[in-house]
C-alpha cells in the first residue's frame, strides 16, 4: 500500500526520504531555497495541489501541502501537469530534460539552479523511493 | 518529447562568400587579436562590407572567456547596435559571442543565469553567425556556452536553446593553417563530443547519426590533418565538417564525465580544453564499460575495428583512443601534462567537487559517486586501466 500522490502525507514521506539520503545531503550541501511544487489538474484531478518543501544545506526542514498559495513566498515554483510529475516520480522522465523542454515550468533564481542540477537529480531519486499510489 | 536543433549550415570551399547574402545595416564581429593579426578576420570584414554593412570588430576575446569579458563586450555592442553578430574563432570566441548577444538583447541579465528553463526573447535586435577557425569546438552548432570564473578557477556551463547560432559557416579555409598542436587539441575535443554524445543518457536517433559519422571521420582524418596540415586539404576539410557534426550530435544529446573532469582540470591547471577532455576520454570509456558496452561496440564498428560483445568493446575503444593520442603526441596521463603530484593531490577535493557539479556528469551513462570520481582522477594521473 503506497501513499497517495499528491498529498500532505506524500510530501512528508518525501521529506523523510530526503533526510535519509546521503546522496542528497552531499549533492545539496550548498543549497538554500524553498520550493512550491505545483501539480496542475488533469484527468481525475479537478484543482491544483501545491506542495511546499524547505530545502536547506542537504536537508529538508519542513514539508506540507499548502491550501492557500499565498501563505508562503518560496524562492522557487515548479509546476507541471499531474501526468508529468507521475512520470518523474516513476523515474520514467528525466526531470532536467522535462525542465529544458518546458514540460516542467520553473520560476526563481536560475544562477543557483544551474549550479545545483545534481541536487535536483538526487531529489528526484528520493521521490522514486517513496512508495506511491497514483490516482490515475 | 525532445528537440533536434541545428543552425543553417553553409559548408565547403568558399562558404565564406555566403556572408555577402546577409541583409542588414551593421555587423559586429567578435574575435580575438591573434586571428585578426593572421588576416582571417579581414576576409570576413570584406565580405560583410560587400553586403553593404558597416562593420565593427571587437577582438578582445581571450581563451576561456570570463563573465567580466562578456560584460565589456556587451557595453561595446550596445554602442554599435548591430543587426548581425558574427563570431570568428574557436570555442572561446563563439561562446563569448553567444553570451554577449544575450546581454545585448537582455541588458542586466546575469550571464550565469542564462538557462534553458527561461525564455530569453533573442533575435529582436540581432542574429548570430558563427564561423569556426578550429576543427573541434562544435560551438558553431550548439547552444551551450562555457564561461570561466577566474576567481574560483572554475568553468561554468550555461546556455539557452535560443543561443543556437542562426547560421554556421563551415569553410575549411578558415582552419587550413591551424598549427599541429592546436589541430590535435581541438580534434580530440571533437572526438570527445562524438564518443560522449553517442553514449549520453540524452542521446537520440538524430544525434546518434551525427556522432557515429563524426567519429568515423575523426579517426580517419585527424592523424592526417595533424601530420600534414595544409598539405592535406582533404583531411582538413573532413575534420572541419566532422567537428561541426560532432557539435550537432552532442549539442542535442549532451556529453559526459570526460568533459566534467576536463573542465575541472583545465580550469584549475590551465590545460587547453581539448587536451584535458581527450586525456580523460579513455578512462571514462573504461569506467562506463559495464553500462554502455553495446554503444561502444557500435562505435568500434563505425571506425572499422572488430567489435566484441560485452565490456571488452569499451576496453578496445579505449585502446583505440589511446593509440590516437599517441599518434597525435598528446598526453595520456595527467602527470604527462606536467602537473606535480603534490599539487594535483592538494587540489583533488576541489576537482572532485567541480566534476560532480558539472552538468555533463548528469548525462554520463554511469552515474559516479564522489569516491569514484576521485579514483578516476587518480587513475588518470598515473595512467592505470580502470578496474572498478
Amino acid at each position: 500500500m503506497g501513499i497517495p500522490f499528491p498529498s500532505d502525507a506524500w510530501i512528508k514521506a518525501l521529506m523523510e526520504e530526503v533526510n535519509r539520503s546521503p546522496g542528497y545531503a552531499e549533492a545539496a550541501k550548498n543549497w538554500e531555497g524553498d520550493f512550491y511544487f505545483v501539480v496542475e489538474p488533469e484527468g481525475p484531478m479537478t484543482k491544483p495541489v501545491v506542495l511546499y518543501m524547505d530545502l536547506w544545506h542537504g536537508r529538508c526542514r519542513e514539508a506540507f501541502e499548502v491550501t492557500d498559495e499565498s501563505a508562503r513566498n518560496p524562492a522557487y515554483r515548479m509546476s507541471a501537469p499531474y501526468s508529468v510529475w507521475k512520470q518523474v516520480i516513476q523515474g520514467k522522465l528525466d526531470p532536467i530534460q522535462a525542465l529544458v523542454t518546458g514540460r516542467i515550468k520553473l520560476k526563481g533564481n536560475m544562477v543557483n539552479i544551474m549550479r545545483n542540477v545534481r541536487a535536483a537529480k538526487e531529489l528526484v531519486l528520493c521521490c522514486t523511493r517513496v512508495p506511491t499510489d497514483f490516482i490515475a | 518529447m525532445w528537440f533536434f536543433k541545428t543552425p543553417e549550415i553553409v559548408f565547403g570551399e568558399d562558404a565564406l562568400f555566403y556572408l555577402e547574402e546577409l541583409r542588414g545595416q551593421r555587423a559586429f564581429v567578435i574575435t580575438d587579436a591573434q586571428l585578426r593579426r593572421l588576416g582571417l578576420v579581414r576576409q570576413v570584414e570584406e565580405h560583410l562590407r560587400r553586403a553593404g554593412m558597416e562593420v565593427h570588430v571587437f577582438d578582445m576575446v581571450e581563451p576561456n572567456p570570463t563573465v567580466d569579458l562578456v560584460r565589456i563586450g556587451a557595453d561595446v555592442i550596445r554602442a554599435f547596435n548591430p543587426d548581425w553578430i558574427v563570431a570568428v574563432g574557436g570555442g572561446s570566441v563563439i561562446d563569448a559571442a553567444k553570451a554577449i548577444w544575450v546581454l545585448f538583447e537582455r541588458p542586466g541579465l546575469d550571464p550565469l543565469a542564462i538557462s534553458p528553463m527561461e525564455p530569453l526573447g533573442l533575435r529582436r535586435r540581432a542574429r548570430l553567425v558563427a564561423i569556426p577557425t578550429t576543427s573541434g569546438t562544435g560551438s558553431e552548432a550548439t547552444w551551450a556556452i562555457v564561461l570561466t570564473d577566474p576567481r574560483a578557477r572554475r568553468k561554468l556551463g550555461v546556455g539557452s536553446r535560443e543561443n543556437m547560432p542562426d547560421i554556421a559557416i563551415v569553410d575549411p579555409a578558415m582552419a587550413m593553417d591551424l598549427p599541429p598542436r592546436l589541430t590535435a587539441d581541438t580534434g580530440m575535443d571533437a572526438l570527445s563530443h562524438a564518443l560522449e554524445g553517442y553514449v549520453s543518457t540524452w542521446r537520440n536517433p538524430f544525434s546518434d547519426a551525427m556522432c557515429l559519422h563524426a567519429a568515423r571521420l575523426i579517426f580517419a582524418y585527424l592523424p592526417r590533418a595533424y601530420r600534414d596540415g595544409a598539405r592535406d586539404p582533404e583531411a582538413r576539410a573532413h575534420m572541419h565538417l566532422a567537428a561541426t557534426m560532432a557539435g550537432i550530435g552532442f549539442g542535442n544529446a549532451m556529453v559526459g564525465l570526460a568533459h566534467s573532469l576536463g573542465h575541472a582540470l583545465g580550469a584549475r591547471f590551465d590545460i587547453p580544453h581539448g587536451r584535458a577532455v581527450g586525456l580523460f576520454l579513455p578512462y571514462v570509456i573504461e569506467f562506463n564499460a559495464r553500462v554502455a558496452a553495446d554503444r561502444y561496440a557500435h562505435l568500434l564498428h563505425a571506425i572499422g575495428r572488430p567489435s566484441p560483445n560485452g565490456p571488452e568493446a569499451a576496453f578496445q575503444l579505449s585502446r583505440a583512443v589511446l593509440e590516437l593520442l599517441e599518434t597525435l603526441e598528446q598526453p595520456q596521463t595527467v602527470a604527462a601534462c606536467g602537473i606535480p603530484r603534490d599539487d594535483f593531490e592538494a587540489d583533488l577535493p576541489t576537482l572532485v567537487e567541480y566534476a560532480l557539479e558539472d552538468p555533463s556528469t548528469l548525462t554520463n551513462p554511469r552515474s559516479p559517486t564522489a569516491e569514484e570520481v576521485e579514483r578516476l582522477l587518480l587513475y588518470a594521473y598515473e595512467g592505470k586501466m580502470v578496474d572498478f
